[in-house]
């Protein structure tokens, strides 16, 4: 119904208005439901139970699959968080609560040159400080290229949420006569947990496509491993290895992969969503 | 029991910029004193120097020497974790913590200074609740509820509630009616008559009439100077500087 009072003009300006921002909208997650329908359309044909639980068959054999790659990858991915996660919400930490200072510009400026080195670079840098001095490519280098990928994102994120916890929150702590560490731990950051697990979510997610740090340091693996100390396959170089073969059937097979990679990190994010809205309160903010 | 509270020629800065100037005043014991005066006049920041709060502040700094019973506030040995635990703080905008529950709200004094006996802290929690006046109102979602999701005026006393669970000795209050309608700004001061009973009040407030209806001592500062400090009725009756009765009457600030 047309309130009487609203101009013609402005329903019109209201509509094309709306009408843009829809658009805007489908166009920004167009190419992702595209990427999504390809896949699952190239890949589930060769997703199958053995796809799951074999390791790769050789050349020219039909069969085999990248069982030992999904693993390799949660494992490589694991590791990486386990190192990189704690450093980056601590790094984050420090330059919210006691890095309004030119060593925290030092830091907030160094973790910003190093979210925009290439990745090929980290792997690159990774190989020379570990893998030579190892004499071997092992899952543990593969897990040291992803966190130092994903400290200056979970960082900076972090340092972002802090911020925006107000300082009056932190001043109601400090005149209960709580110590200012207990304050930051149990107020602070329990108050910004939900954003900084976003933030944590967003690098995990990038690295865990990353083949090119993986060259020089994971390497691949054709076989089970289930050592820190050893090469491992991991489903990005799977997927690279398989995608620029010459053989159809292994073409097929990266495309399964692919989808696995993108099911396995939906998966991850959304589990984690769900066990962090668990205990959330009525009225929260 | 409420303790005095002595101040003795507190001065204080922000930088270089001088808040406060040798302000002297003895609080006396249960009995609410108010601070009154025009914005920028360092009502806040004497409170908050009264709980080592003002230090806080990037480049703040304090001189002079306050006293609370046997506490010396700013002396060698003490510590402002200490005071604060003995000097309970309501800020002008209700702070509830966000993520916890009415229940965690008030018994996150104990619980961050590691008291965990959950029988301590259930006792706790209803008595602080019912001293502020709230439980009736939340007793049924004490731990289902956050702390935000209630009123304004209900949060405010719920942070009253969370001041009280530590057992202070002084309760600051830096304009805790001033972002509340008029019925919870009565409730508060309900319950700041109430409290006095038991603790030393000291409270801040642009809004002359709360202060003749809840303090029976009354401080004027002006320009971080304390110009008069005498009961309330005097102050608003018969003041004896000209600025007080200049502000009183509402010629200035």
């Amino acid at each position: 119904m047309r309130n009487p009072g609203v101009s013609w003009n402005r329903l019109l300006a209201d509509w094309l208005a709306t009408a843009l921002m829809a658009l805007t909208a489908i166009v920004v997650i167009a190419p992702l439901f595209a990427i999504l329908f390809y896949l699952v359309y190239q890949g589930v044909g060769s997703l199958n139970w053995a796809f799951l639980t074999h390791t790769p068959a050789p050349p020219g054999v039909v069969g085999g699959g990248m069982a030992n790659a999904i693993v390799g990858s949660a494992m490589i991915l694991l590791l990486a968080s386990v190192i990189g996660i704690p450093l980056g919400i601590g790094a984050g930490v420090f330059l919210s609560e006691y890095g309004r200072n030119r060593y925290g510009n030092i830091i907030r400026f160094t973790a910003d040159l190093l979210n925009g080195v290439p990745s090929i670079v980290i792997g690159m840098t990774v190989y020379a400080l570990v893998v030579v001095p190892q004499k071997h490519f092992s899952l543990f280098a593969g897990s040291i290229a992803l966190a130092i990928m994903m400290v200056p994102t979970i960082t900076r994120s972090t340092e972002q949420m802090l911020l925006m916890v107000p300082h009056s929150i932190r001043e109601a702590a400090w005149g209960l006569g709580v110590q200012r560490w207990r304050t930051t731990v149990s107020v602070v950051l329990a108050t910004a947990r939900s954003g900084i697990i976003t933030g944590i979510m967003l690098a995990f997610a990038r690295v865990a496509g990353e083949t090119a740090p993986l060259m020089f340091t994971a390497f691949g693996n054709q076989y089970w491993n289930f050592r820190t100390n050893q090469p491992t396959a991991a489903l990005p170089l799977q997927i690279f290895t398989y995608g620029t073969s010459p053989f159809d059937e292994w073409h097929t097979q990266a495309w399964a992969g692919a989808l696995v990679l993108i099911a396995l990190i939906v998966g991850s994010v959304a589990a984690v969503r769900v066990v962090a809205r668990k205990g959330a309160l009525k009225g929260a903010a | 029991m409420g303790t005095p509270v002595q101040v003795q020629n507190l001065s204080a800065w922000f930088g270089e910029r001088q808040a406060l100037e040798s302000i002297t005043i003895d609080v006396p014991p249960n009995h609410a004193t108010a601070i009154i005066g025009p914005s920028g006049c360092g009502k806040s920041t004497f409170v908050r120097c009264l709980n080592r709060m003002h230090e806080t502040v990037p480049g703040a700094r304090v001189e002079g020497t306050v006293t609370m019973g046997n506490i010396n506030v700013y002396g060698n040995g003490s510590s402002p974790v200490e005071v604060r635990r003995k000097v309970g703080m309501v800020f002008q905008k209700p702070n509830p913590f966000p993520t916890m529950s009415i229940y965690d709200n008030v018994a996150a004094g104990l619980k961050l200074n590691g008291i965990h006996n959950r029988r301590q802290l259930d006792e706790t929690v209803e008595r602080s609740l019912r001293h502020a006046a709230l439980w009736d109102e939340v007793k049924d979602e004490l731990k289902k509820k956050s702390g935000a999701s209630l009123s304004g005026g209900q949060q405010q006393r719920l942070c009253i509630a969370r001041a009280l669970a530590v057992e202070p000795e002084v309760m600051l209050m830096d304009e805790p009616a001033s972002a509340l309608d008029p019925i919870s700004t009565a409730k508060i001061e309900e319950l700041i008559y109430q409290l006095k009973e038991h603790y030393t009040i000291v409270i801040v407030t642009h809004n002359m009439q709360q202060a003749a209806r809840v303090a029976e001592f009354t401080g004027f500062f002006l320009m971080g100077k304390l110009v008069e400090f005498d009961k309330t009725e005097v102050i608003f009756t018969k003041p004896r500087d000209k600025r007080t009765e200049d502000y009183i009457t509402g010629r200035f600030g």
